[in-house]
Parts: C-alpha cells; sequence; structure tokens
C-alpha cells in the first residue's frame, strides 16, 4: 500500500472520525443487541432520513433536522411501545417504515432526489470536513463519558430490568436515555456509512465480539478494538482499491465475524 | 418489619388481590402459598415497588414505601426463573456485583459467593451454569448488599430435587444464623411446614395468616389449598 495516503489531511479526518464513530456505534450498540434491540439503529437511521429530507426540504441543515427527528423518533417509539405493548421488532419496523415513508414523500413534494440525500443514503466519510471531525469526536467523546457515568445502571438495566428496578434503578429512564443516545449515535454515524448500512456497525461487531468475551467489559473492548479496525482498514482499503469506503468497512466486519464463526465450529473457540 | 393493609390490586378483567392485610416481623420465615393465579407474584411486585397500581398500604421499616425507595436496599430478592439474554457477556461476578453501588469492595462478591459454596465459578459465563447453579448465584446476588429482608418468588421451579434441598437449608442458615427475614413463595407445602414459622395463604383474598403449625395442624384449611376454589378466611 502507497503510504502517502496517510499524508492528506481528508485521510486524516476520515481515519480520526471512523475510528471515534467505530467505537461509538460498538458500545451504544452492545447494549442495543443485548437488549434484542439490533434493528434498531436501522429504525433511528431511517427515521434519520426522513429528517434530512424534512431539512433539505426546508432549507436548514439537514443533520440538525435529522438529530432532531431521529431523537424524538426514539422516544416516541419507546413510550408507544411501553404504553400499547407492542413488541420490539414491530415498534422497529413501525418506525423503519415511517422514516423512509416521510423521506420520499418529502423527496417527492421537493422534485425528487439530490446529491446531498445519496451522500446520507451511502455515506460520504471522506469528503468530511474539520467542522465535521470536530463535532463527530466531540459528541462521541460525550456519548462515551454518559455511558461510562452511567455504565453501572446500563448494563444492570440491560440484563435484567426487573432486578434493576429492585435495586432502586429508575430503569425507565436509562431507558429513555439509551434511545436518546442511540439516535444522536446514528445520526452522529450516517457520514462514515450512511442509513442504508448503519446497522452493521451497531451489530456486526457486537455479534463477533460476544463469541470472545467472557465479562462485559471484556466484550466490549474486544467489540471496539474489532470495530475501530474495520473502519480504518476499510476506509483505507477502499482508497486503494477505489471503491465505496461503507461497504468496505462493512465487508471487513462480515470477514472478521465469519473467521470468528469459522474458529468456533473448529472448537478454537468454546461454544456457546 | 413490613405489612400491608387493605392491598387491593384489580386488572380489568380480574382481581389479583382484594383487601390483604398481613404483617411480617423481624427473623421470621413466612411461607406464601396459594394456587396458580392466587396473587403471590402480585403481592411481591406490589412490595417490590414494581407495581405501584395499588390501593391500600405497604409498608417497610414504619415507612410506606410510596413515600420513600430507600427499603429496597435493605432486600435482597430472588426472582422465579431469572431471564436473560443466555450469550449475555458477563462472568458470574459481573452478575452478583450488578446494583452494588460504584467503589463497593470487590471482597463482598467473594463473600457472598463463598456463602453459597459457589467461589469456583466466579469466573464463569453466567449463560453456562445450570438451573440450580444459577438460584445459588441469584441468592448470592440478593445477598451480596447484606439484606435484612429476603424475598424469593417460587425460587426453585424447574430446577433438580438435590438443589432444591441443598437450597432448604441455605435459607434455613440464613434466617436462623444470620437472622435474616424471609418472605418465600411456594407450592412445596412440606418445605413449607419444614421450614416457615409463618404462614399466609393466598386465594386473591387472604385466606390464613398465622403460625405455620395452626394452618397445618388444621386440615380443612389444608384442604382447601389443595381442594380450589378456596372461600372464606381464618387467622391466628
Amino acid at each position: 500500500m502507497d503510504l502517502e495516503i496517510l499524508t492528506y489531511s481528508f485521510m486524516h479526518r476520515a481515519l480520526a472520525s471512523g475510528a471515534a464513530i467505530g467505537a461509538l456505534c460498538s458500545v451504544i450498540g452492545l447494549f442495543l443487541v443485548l437488549r434484542r434491540y439490533s434493528l434498531f439503529g436501522d429504525a433511528m437511521a431511517h427515521a434519520s432520513f426522513g429528517g434530512v429530507a424534512v431539512g433539505l426540504w426546508a432549507g436548514l441543515y439537514p443533520l440538525w433536522t435529522a438529530y432532531a427527528v431521529s431523537i424524538v423518533s426514539a422516544l416516541v417509539i419507546t413510550k408507544v411501545k411501553d404504553r400499547y405493548n407492542i413488541s420490539g421488532d414491530a415498534s422497529i419496523a413501525v418506525l423503519l417504515s415511517a422514516g423512509i415513508a416521510i423521506g420520499l414523500v418529502i423527496i417527492g413534494l421537493s422534485g425528487g432526489f439530490t446529491l446531498d440525500i445519496f451522500s446520507f443514503l451511502f455515506g460520504s466519510i471522506l469528503l468530511v470536513g474539520t467542522a465535521d471531525t470536530a463535532l463527530i469526536i466531540t459528541l462521541a467523546a460525550a456519548i462515551l463519558a454518559i455511558v461510562a457515568l452511567l455504565y453501572r445502571q446500563l448494563l444492570y438495566s440491560t440484563f435484567n430490568e426487573e432486578q434493576a428496578r429492585v435495586s432502586g434503578i429508575r430503569v425507565e429512564r436509562i431507558n429513555y436515555l439509551l434511545v436518546m443516545l442511540a439516535g444522536v449515535t446514528v445520526v452522529t454515524s450516517i457520514q462514515l456509512v450512511g442509513v442504508l448500512l448503519i446497522s452493521a456497525l451497531f451489530v456486526i461487531p457486537n455479534v463477533t465480539a460476544i463469541m470472545y468475551g467472557r465479562g462485559f467489559k471484556q466484550t466490549a473492548t474486544i467489540s471496539v478494538a474489532l470495530s475501530t479496525f474495520s473502519v480504518v482498514s476499510g476506509i483505507l482499503a477502499s482508497y486503494v482499491l477505489d471503491i465505496t469506503p461503507a461497504g468496505t468497512i462493512v465487508m471487513i466486519s462480515i470477514i472478521l465475524l465469519g473467521i470468528t464463526m469459522a474458529l468456533k465450529s473448529l472448537g478454537v473457540l468454546p461454544r456457546g | 418489619m413490613a405489612e400491608t393493609a387493605g392491598l387491593t390490586v384489580r386488572y380489568p378483567n380480574a382481581t389479583a388481590l382484594d383487601g390483604v392485610s398481613l404483617e411480617v416481623n423481624e427473623g421470621d420465615f413466612m411461607g406464601v402459598i396459594g394456587p396458580n393465579g392466587s396473587g403471590k407474584s402480585t403481592l411481591f411486585a406490589s412490595m417490590l415497588g414494581l407495581n405501584a397500581w395499588y390501593a391500600g398500604r405497604i409498608k417497610f421499616f414504619g415507612t410506606d414505601i410510596k413515600k420513600s425507595a430507600k427499603y429496597l436496599k435493605k432486600i435482597g430478592y430472588v426472582p422465579q426463573k431469572p431471564s436473560f439474554e443466555k450469550n449475555f457477556p458477563a462472568t458470574v461476578s459481573d452478575v452478583v456485583r450488578m446494583g452494588l453501588p460504584k467503589g463497593s469492595d470487590r471482597t463482598m462478591v467473594e463473600s457472598a459467593l463463598k456463602q453459597l459454596w459457589i467461589h469456583e465459578l466466579g469466573n464463569r459465563r453466567i449463560g453456562e451454569l445450570s438451573g440450580g447453579q444459577l438460584q445459588r448465584v441469584f441468592i448470592a446476588k440478593a445477598l451480596v448488599n447484606n439484606p435484612e429482608v429476603l424475598i424469593l418468588d417460587e425460587p426453585v421451579t424447574g430446577i433438580d430435587r438435590q438443589s432444591i434441598e441443598l437450597f432448604y437449608s441455605i435459607l434455613r442458615e440464613l434466617n436462623s444464623k444470620r437472622n435474616i427475614t424471609i418472605i418465600w413463595a411456594s407450592h412445596d407445602l412440606d418445605a413449607v411446614k419444614r421450614l416457615a414459622n409463618r404462614v399466609a395463604c393466598l386465594n386473591n383474598k387472604l385466606v390464613f395468616h398465622g403460625e405455620s403449625g395452626a394452618f397445618f395442624s388444621d386440615d380443612s384449611l389444608v384442604g382447601m389449598y389443595t381442594e380450589a376454589p378456596m372461600h372464606g378466611r381464618h387467622s391466628v
């Protein structure tokens, strides 16, 4: 590989943003996967697609409207799920469809697809600017700090909500906080892999890490390492091979998962 | 130590608890019995603050539980069948530690595991354990905070006989040697007869509340338990 690519400032921004997003998605994703909310990231991404369309239609910066729509959608769907006793997967399907439907209707009203919409659908990490890089790193650090601060409450309410309640944890608040953090994480990460592949960052490194890790912290550390490796190597490989970064990143994650499953089948890793 | 007064829980199509008033004294080993659907789990859920939609009053340590949730710090709870994701990446020590305040002494976890003779399981993943081992882990978890009251909701469901007997001997020791008050829902009348000093018999209403000996020496009461539906109310 030509090391010259490491001297480009756009590549520095892409790698720094990508590593921050990789770490963030894997940590938030671990809680979602263990709550059987694996597709929540996908649903939030589709909701944010509606938010992006609203922003483009209204002439506002699309990321801000995507943040707003994502957070509101996350809170509303969580409330609706609890209030009407709708199952997790059904509520995710509702959110996912609603986001795309709103986006498509608004795009239709505004006269059709634009290049901006495609960058949100498929990501554009190599085009990320200095301000966006700073925003991504700041948000990732802030969200990871909140997770570290509330680690015990998040872990316990993920493990068993009833027992967490009995120990005095305000589980509803923690649940709302987690979906809000997931909403912000999704929108922050859209620039890396786009709406269509975002759930891969939430799910695949965690499914892989769970096969290696014994305790929670160990699993989270492995997941962050796998995710960051996939993102960094994916960005570099995509540039060298002149292919899409989003697809390359997800393909590397899938290859790592495939290797892990093969090791498990061969008995190198304990069967669970 | 704990009391309910006129505790009533109504669902749209049924009444789970109807005017249940009972008290539990310090050091009691209370067996809560009743057929399926008699309101045992609803009673526990209400006492543990998991169900706020009740009429009447519940007090722990002299304070209405709606006024403060601090009483939960003095309670250990063992659910009927702990549910969790089988592949959850947590060791036994991780699980026992959950719920302890940050910075808690690591030896508290080891000590709780040793009390239940499962300290060698500390580094095992929680999903790898048998039903009997799991139940001991969840008792260790309930004990790690040195509770004054232990609430157990039919804790031996689906566990082999040998593990059940070990479990009962642990409960007896906790009650007699550490003076932990135990409130225990069970379908095992023989075990309740052997272990509990007091009995509360539910069938949505409180059918009996009093000394264990009085319940088991009265064939009509025991018969009512085994021949649902139950009617009437006795108190000793």
